[in-house]
């Protein structure tokens, strides 16, 4: 009844492992989908065949008949046998759709190759066509068709069959626009294939499921659409179609209410097996396209964005996997220096053998995180580094209970100033999340939403979280614009995300991590998004802001850098354990971990983008230990 | 703000424009001898010039289309050929009712289909389960197949609600929601299903934005989260669907009204299309255009008001 065309959203490529067809019908829905339509297809073709009578056959005698041995499913207004009516529609119905089927099908894919293959007028030509195809119901359209060219149901599926073709179109227009820059369609040009061969060889082939599966949904609206025209009277009334046959179904609803129910039946059973059949194959491709993503991912984690650790230690076992060997290791624990000390004893985290895991297909639980324990003091800043896929982020993200769906704790306890974090609600969390911890993210731009403004983003939390009035809440969050060190905070207040620069976003989640005064940060790579230069000023500020607000920090990041420019204790994780902790300078000068040294080797690697010990907190001996560092790496022939 | 606008206006009223110019050449030029067919095979020559020279059917086309487009914009369509009423008066006055069913269509299926879809993205599980399942159910079955069976179930059987025949709101309000409840509710399903998947899906989508944890974790509660920031982003993808949904609910709104026997524009669709009453026909499809123009530019204007970017560009 609808015309609204909705092609499938992505265009899934076929793998060409295991065809469609097996896949479709190892699924129950799609082997009884495909079954049903295999028969309808059947009748349609022999169906006239093996009509017991002809389906134009009235006898007066048998006008709305029962049903009888005779007559199985009665007879209709016109005293017609309804079994040999509907077998002969079922011709017509099924032929009718296709005509219009076909007719979209070759006008949609034919317009959709040349307008994207070749651009240029054509394309703004099409497009035209389709705002205004898309412009009027299809009904209206052939309503007004047929005023004109009368009551053929062959004219009339043509007709919707053009209107039908944007749906085509736009598929096959997005497929061939994505191809045709790909490489080895140019490397085909340069080797001298003409367009037709490059066409067929590998755009089509590209778009040939997804074409299949719209078309299904198009003879499956061009089967509702028909039956409607039919439906309404307004069809060739001597030819059985289904449409018809519940026109006359429909007038005597009171007297044969069953006349409705066969063409009803043989309409939606249709429409449903197309349907089915079509979300179906959708979902056997999109599948296949998400396996191979993650495929593609678990390999991206293995190698690991810092390719010298991974490979100087050699012993990876894919991104995050259980790692027996390392799980039996206990943490290599350095004692407190003068430093550290001086913080002791006021824990304000405490967490305790922390596993983390995510929930399976097949039902099993993957763990990610397999039992790490770590303490934060009140006012200090405490470095977790590892390589991604560790499982810093998940501790991080258990610790704010923001774990991404699927995710759970498993074990272990997280305390936060004396309350358990990892049986609390998400009630109690509310309560804790942002007034107690704040969390600085490592995306400026995707953690800012982008509908509303940076200043109303900034505002709502300390209007909900502190109670504080418009007014008030409007003049802190300026003030902490300010403070943050953005130049004109009134127009950044007033500015959407997109307005403002990735160094700027960051300084505004700053900002909002620290409006709600709470006593722990959780900085998640705060600086790896953004560029060299803004890094620095974005530490410096970082580390302004928790000396002037004595709030401890707990930085997850993967260089060691930050962590000697920032932190007064260490923990190191790998594979979902920490494998070494203690003070900055007792990690730097002493590391014992193999997985230790090699991370410290890399930042000899990164270069100087910043001295490694800055600051002017900073003493000789810490230089001197850097050095130390850098010979024991040397000496210890991690690199 | 204002050049978006208008600019969408402009697009619109050259869309509108363009329509008129291709149904009328096709339905003019399509038809054969008019005035033959509208006197019959009995009527001498004489007469049937005579007539075609009254309809202005004499003139060249483009005359007539001139002579046409210059009085539609006085708000005049021409009249019937066959009752001589105003086409103008005839379309605004079945409007009424096609529109109270479609927009009324149009609004459940959005507040519905909201419902839904944040309840199978939210919850996930078995009611995830429900909802798809009957989406795809409500999206495959005709609409009119749906109206038939509430016709069956409600009307015939049930005796709840009246089967055929309209009450306008001025008359009796309760009488006018009887009369449109069953309609409506034929019409909404096939929208509800297809716009719940679009917002099961943008709402998915938006919840797994890192902008939805960052706002939790500055101590914003995960429904107003969700309510405020994932909805509204959530809504431009799904205004996109029910805008083309609500071009959908218009063709549906011919069978329908057909069905429960509502005087709407659908039903003078059919009447002068059985007929050949071309001045009534091209009349239809210019209101539908321009109606569907004009839904246009409002959910365009609703995208603008959610989505800051779109008011920019």
């Amino acid at each position: 009844m609808t015309t609204a065309i909705t092609p499938p959203n992505t265009i899934p490529t076929p793998t060409g492992r295991t065809s469609l067809l097996r896949r479709v019908i190892r699924r129950p829905l799609g082997a009884i989908s495909l079954a049903f339509l295999l028969v309808v297809a059947l009748i349609a073709v022999i169906g006239p065949l093996i009509a017991p009578y002809d389906p134009n056959l009235a006898s007066l005698q048998l006008v709305l008949a029962q049903p009888s041995a005779e007559h199985p499913l009665g007879a209709d207004s016109g005293g017609r046998d309804v079994l040999s009516r509907l077998l002969a529609a079922t011709q017509i119905s099924i032929a009718a759709a296709l005509v219009a089927l076909v007719t979209a099908l070759l006008i949609g894919v034919i317009a959709g190759l040349i307008a994207g293959y070749y651009r240029g007028w054509f394309d703004n030509v099409a497009s035209w066509f389709t705002a205004l195809v898309m412009a009027l119901p299809g009904i209206v359209v052939l309503l007004a068709a047929r005023a004109v060219v009368g009551p053929s149901v062959w004219a009339a599926m043509f007709i919707f069959g053009i209107l039908l073709a944007p749906a085509y179109f736009r598929l096959v227009y997005a497929a061939v626009s994505a191809v045709r820059s790909e490489l080895y369609v140019d490397a085909a040009r340069v080797s001298g294939l003409s367009d037709l061969r490059i066409i067929s060889r590998h755009i089509l082939s590209v778009v040939r499921a997804p074409i299949i599966i719209q078309s299904a949904i198009v003879a499956g609206i061009a089967i509702a659409i028909q039956s409607g025209l039919e439906f309404l009277g307004l069809g060739d009334m001597s030819v059985p179609t289904w449409g018809s046959m519940l026109n006359d179904g429909f007038i005597n609803i009171y007297k044969a209410p069953l006349l409705m129910m066969w063409p009803s039946l043989a309409i939606a059973l249709t429409s449903i097996a197309l349907t089915l059949l079509a979300n179906v194959m959708r979902d056997a491709l999109e599948r296949t396209v998400q396996v191979r993503r993650r495929r593609r991912r678990a390999v991206a984690t293995a190698t690991g964005s810092i390719a010298a650790v991974t490979t100087s230690i050699g012993t990876v076992t894919g991104g995050i996997g259980l790692d027996a060997e390392a799980e039996a290791e206990p943490t290599i624990r350095h004692a407190d220096d003068e430093r550290a000390a001086a913080r002791a004893g006021d824990t304000i985290l405490d967490v305790r053998d922390l596993r983390i895991g995510y929930g399976q297909d097949d039902g099993g639980t993957l763990e990610v995180v397999h039992g790490v324990s770590l303490d934060i003091r009140r006012g200090e800043v405490h470095g977790l580094i590892g390589e991604s896929g560790s499982g810093k982020t998940q501790t991080a993200f258990a610790v704010l209970g923001l774990l991404p769906r699927g995710g759970r704790i498993t074990g272990g306890s997280i305390d936060y100033e004396g309350v358990r974090l990892d049986t609390a609600g998400e009630r109690e969390y509310t309560a804790i999340r942002g007034r107690r911890i704040g969390y600085i993210p490592q995306e400026p731009m995707s953690n800012l939403d982008p509908s509303f403004t940076i200043g109303s983003q900034l505002v709502e939390p300390l209007r909900v979280g502190l109670g504080l009035s418009k007014k008030d809440a409007t003049e802190k969050a300026l003030a902490l614009l300010e403070r943050v060190g953005i130049p004109d905070p009134k127009r950044t207040f007033a500015a959407y995300p997109h307005e403002v620069s990735g160094g700027m976003a960051q300084r505004v989640l700053i900002a909002g991590a620290v409006s709600t005064d709470p006593d722990l940060i959780i900085a998640d790579e705060p600086t790896t998004a953004l560029d060299v230069t803004v890094q620095a000023e974005v530490l410096d500020l970082l580390r302004d802001l928790q000396a002037e607000r004595q709030m401890a920090l707990l930085l997850v990041t993967h260089n060691f850098g930050v962590v000697a420019d920032l932190c007064d204790r260490v923990s190191v994780m790998q594979h979902g354990l920490i494998v070494e902790h203690g003070p900055v300078r007792a990690i730097f000068g002493r590391a014992e971990h193999p997985y230790t040294r090699s991370l410290l080797g890399a930042i000899l690697d990164e270069g100087p983008a910043r001295a490694p010990l800055g600051g002017a907190d900073i003493e000789q001996a810490d230089i001197e230990d850097a050095d130390i560092v850098k010979a024991a790496v040397v000496k210890g022939g991690a690199r | 703000m204002l050049p978006f606008v208008l600019r969408r206006l402009a697009s619109g009223v050259v869309l509108v424009f363009v329509i008129s110019v291709i149904a009328y050449a096709l339905l003019y030029l399509g038809g054969g001898d008019i005035a033959r067919r509208i006197l019959g095979q009995n009527a001498t020559d004489d007469v049937v010039a005579q007539k075609a020279a009254d309809l202005g059917l004499d003139q060249p086309l483009l005359a007539q289309y001139f002579d046409w487009l210059t009085s539609a914009f006085g708000g005049d369509l021409g009249r019937s050929w066959f009752t001589g009423q105003l086409v103008a008066v005839s379309v605004s006055s079945r409007l009424a009712v096609t529109l109270s069913i479609v927009i009324g269509a149009t609004i459940i299926a959005a507040i519905v289909a909201v419902v839904l879809g944040v309840l199978a993205a939210r919850r996930g599980g078995w009611i995830d389960n429900v909802v798809q399942f009957v989406s795809v159910i409500g999206f495959a079955i005709p609409g009119f197949l749906i109206a038939l069976v509430l016709v069956l179930v409600f009307a015939i059987n049930l005796g709840l609600f009246k089967a055929t025949g309209y009450v306008p709101f001025a008359s009796s309000p309760s009488g006018w929601i009887a009369s449109v409840t069953l309609p409506v509710v034929a019409l909404s399903i096939g929208a509800i299903a297809t716009v719940a998947q679009q917002v099961r899906g943008s709402v998915l989508d938006a919840l797994s934005r890192d902008y939805v944890r960052t706002l939790r974790s500055r101590g914003l509660s995960t429904n107003r989260v969700v309510y405020k920031h994932v909805l509204r982003n959530a809504g431009g993808p799904a205004l996109a669907v029910l805008a083309v949904q609500f071009v959908g609910l218009l063709g549906g709104a011919v069978i329908v009204e057909q069905i429960f026997a509502l005087p709407g524009i659908g039903q003078l669709a059919v009447q002068a299309t059985g007929a050949g009453d071309i001045p009534v026909v091209m009349g239809v499809v210019i209101a539908t255009a321009i109606i569907v123009v004009v839904v246009n530019l409002l959910i365009d204007l609703a995208q603008a008001a959610l989505n800051p970017k779109v008011r920019l560009s």
